[in-house]
């Protein structure tokens, strides 16, 4: 359900060059001609409706009108709408791409807030009020004052499955996820095990089946947290969230428990045992050393002199 | 207090809906959260509160229903200059306005279909005063229990029933908010 929109955010450009052409008068203040945090205001307040319903339903898809933003779909066009749409003046905003604070979109992402918005960014998790993920969730517990935004790719947890929306949107309202357990359990006629390792579906609040976004299995229980989550996929034009507190189960069978899994190995640059780990190739010989994926948490516990080797 | 149809809109409207934005959102994640929501105002009986929750999320879009006390003609026209939202009947509202008693019966309000929950009313109510103590409220968002002074019980326990069809409501007492997802369980006090 979206409000009747008629402006266009089209028109500026978000290159590094910063051109403004195109756009209205100069806000006081504000290096950037944008409005406060790129988007107008009705646009603004379409996903605002949109954010406050998928609250209302946890783990419910709402469809919105999502825009064009100044970046190809997949790099996160969902999740910067909805950080877009939250964004305060004096939030400290974190965006990290699987795990890491350093890669291209993490980076370019945050830069245009800094310049759309002027908001103050970090790297650390525990500062931030505002956290724009792409695929993980930041080893460091998050707190009643902090907020998860999710970039999603494919919301629909049974799309590979079924690929009709009239379909899927159906079974959601009949509640009817046999599928779902359908292909969790070819997973282990197949290979003895639920072989699903990223994008694990949860049950949200006993109602509604959930795709995570593709983050690792590892992080399905953590998803239980202190702060609100909020997922948006831009081209699939999809909303949805977890409120604090709220009950998420990853699905499984009795005799098939859910398991949180990663590799069984230690962080080599940190020694971190609980954290999860990237495989990286050191060498053509197949050389490979495990480093841990949020590089705030390896950073701040090297920094700490908790090398283990 | 008086006021004319044309003032009482935001200062700075992006970054003054920006702060009711959040506001309404940690109040509706957090049930039971009593939250300051200021910048705009209106014609009496239009709470400072309710004022601003209007700005932040009406609009030509919208369409509102005024009940009671709050269907005035100063209001009428404030609603028209600032959000432009079309005045229903009950049945057609994505938002409605006014006190609990002049807003009901609720089941006149769209509830959401079960393809579309999402397609439900979501009602300001405005209310005298705002105080964490009261009806026991439970459910997501609510680490154990919260408390809070609602109206009465009966009809939130009702609406809570009927998850995931169901109305969203938010109370607003001078500039304090707080909100009601129809997740929420609520016992008497």
């Amino acid at each position: 359900m979206s409000g009747g929109s008629s402006s266009a955010v089209a028109g500026v450009v978000a290159g590094p060059a910063g051109t403004t052409e195109g756009s209205s008068a100069m806000m006081d203040g504000q290096a950037e001609a944008y409005n406060f945090a790129y988007l107008d205001e009705e646009t603004k307040r379409m996903i605002r409706r949109a954010l406050l319903k998928a609250v209302a339903i946890p783990g419910y898809q709402v469809p919105f009108a999502s825009r064009e933003m100044p970046m190809p779909y997949g790099w996160g066009t969902g999740g910067v709408q909805l950080t877009a749409a939250c964004l305060r003046p004096d939030d400290t905003l974190k965006v990290i791409d699987q795990g890491a604070d350093d890669t291209t979109n993490a980076v370019s992402i945050r830069r245009f807030f800094q310049r759309t918005a002027d908001v103050a960014v970090t790297e650390r998790t525990a500062e931030a009020t505002v956290i724009q993920t792409r695929h993980r969730i930041p080893e460091t517990p998050l707190r009643e004052d902090q907020i998860l935004v999710y970039q999603v790719p494919i919301p629909e947890p049974m799309r590979f499955l079924e690929p009709r929306e009239t379909e899927t949107r159906k079974m959601h309202a009949l509640e009817e996820y046999g599928l779902m357990h359908v292909k969790l359990y070819e997973d282990i006629a197949r290979h003895g095990h639920i072989a699903t390792s990223y994008a694990y579906p949860v049950k949200v609040e006993g109602r509604y089946v959930m795709d995570p976004s593709p983050i690792p299995k590892f992080d399905n229980p953590k998803m239980e947290m202190a702060a609100l989550q909020l997922f948006g996929a831009g081209r699939e034009q999809r909303i949805y969230a977890i409120p604090p507190h709220t009950r998420v189960v990853s699905l499984d069978f009795e005799d098939h428990p859910f398991e949180a899994s990663k590799a069984d190995q230690a962080c080599a640059l940190c020694g971190a045992e609980d954290s999860y780990l990237d495989e990286v190739i050191t060498d053509d010989a197949g050389t490979r050393m495990y480093v841990c994926s949020d590089t705030d948490y390896c950073g701040t516990r090297q920094a700490a002199g908790e090398e283990a080797r | 207090m008086t006021q004319d149809a044309l003032s009482g809109g935001f200062a700075d409207p992006a970054r003054a809906a920006a702060e009711a934005f959040r506001a309404s959102l940690d109040a509706l994640a957090r049930p039971g959260t009593i939250h300051r929501a200021s910048g705009g105002s209106g014609p009496a009986p239009l709470s400072p509160a309710a004022a601003t929750l209007l700005l932040t999320l009406c609009d030509a879009g919208t369409p509102l229903h005024l009940a009671g006390d709050h269907d005035t003609a100063d209001i009428r026209a404030w609603v028209a200059f600032h959000l432009g939202a079309p005045l229903v009947a009950p049945g057609a509202a994505q938002f409605a306005l006014g006190t609990w008693q002049a807003l009901g019966p609720l089941g006149a309000y769209p509830q959401g279909e079960s393809e579309y929950p999402d397609r439900s009313a979501t009602l300001i109510v405005e209310c005298g005063a705002l105080e964490a103590r009261g009806s026991r409220l439970t459910g997501p968002g609510i680490a154990t229990e919260a408390r809070l002074s609602l109206p009465e019980t009966e009809a939130f326990r009702a609406n809570a029933a009927r998850f995931p069809l169901g109305l969203d409501f938010f109370f607003c007492a001078g500039d304090r908010l707080a909100a009601l997802p129809r997740t929420t369980r609520v016992e008497a006090g």
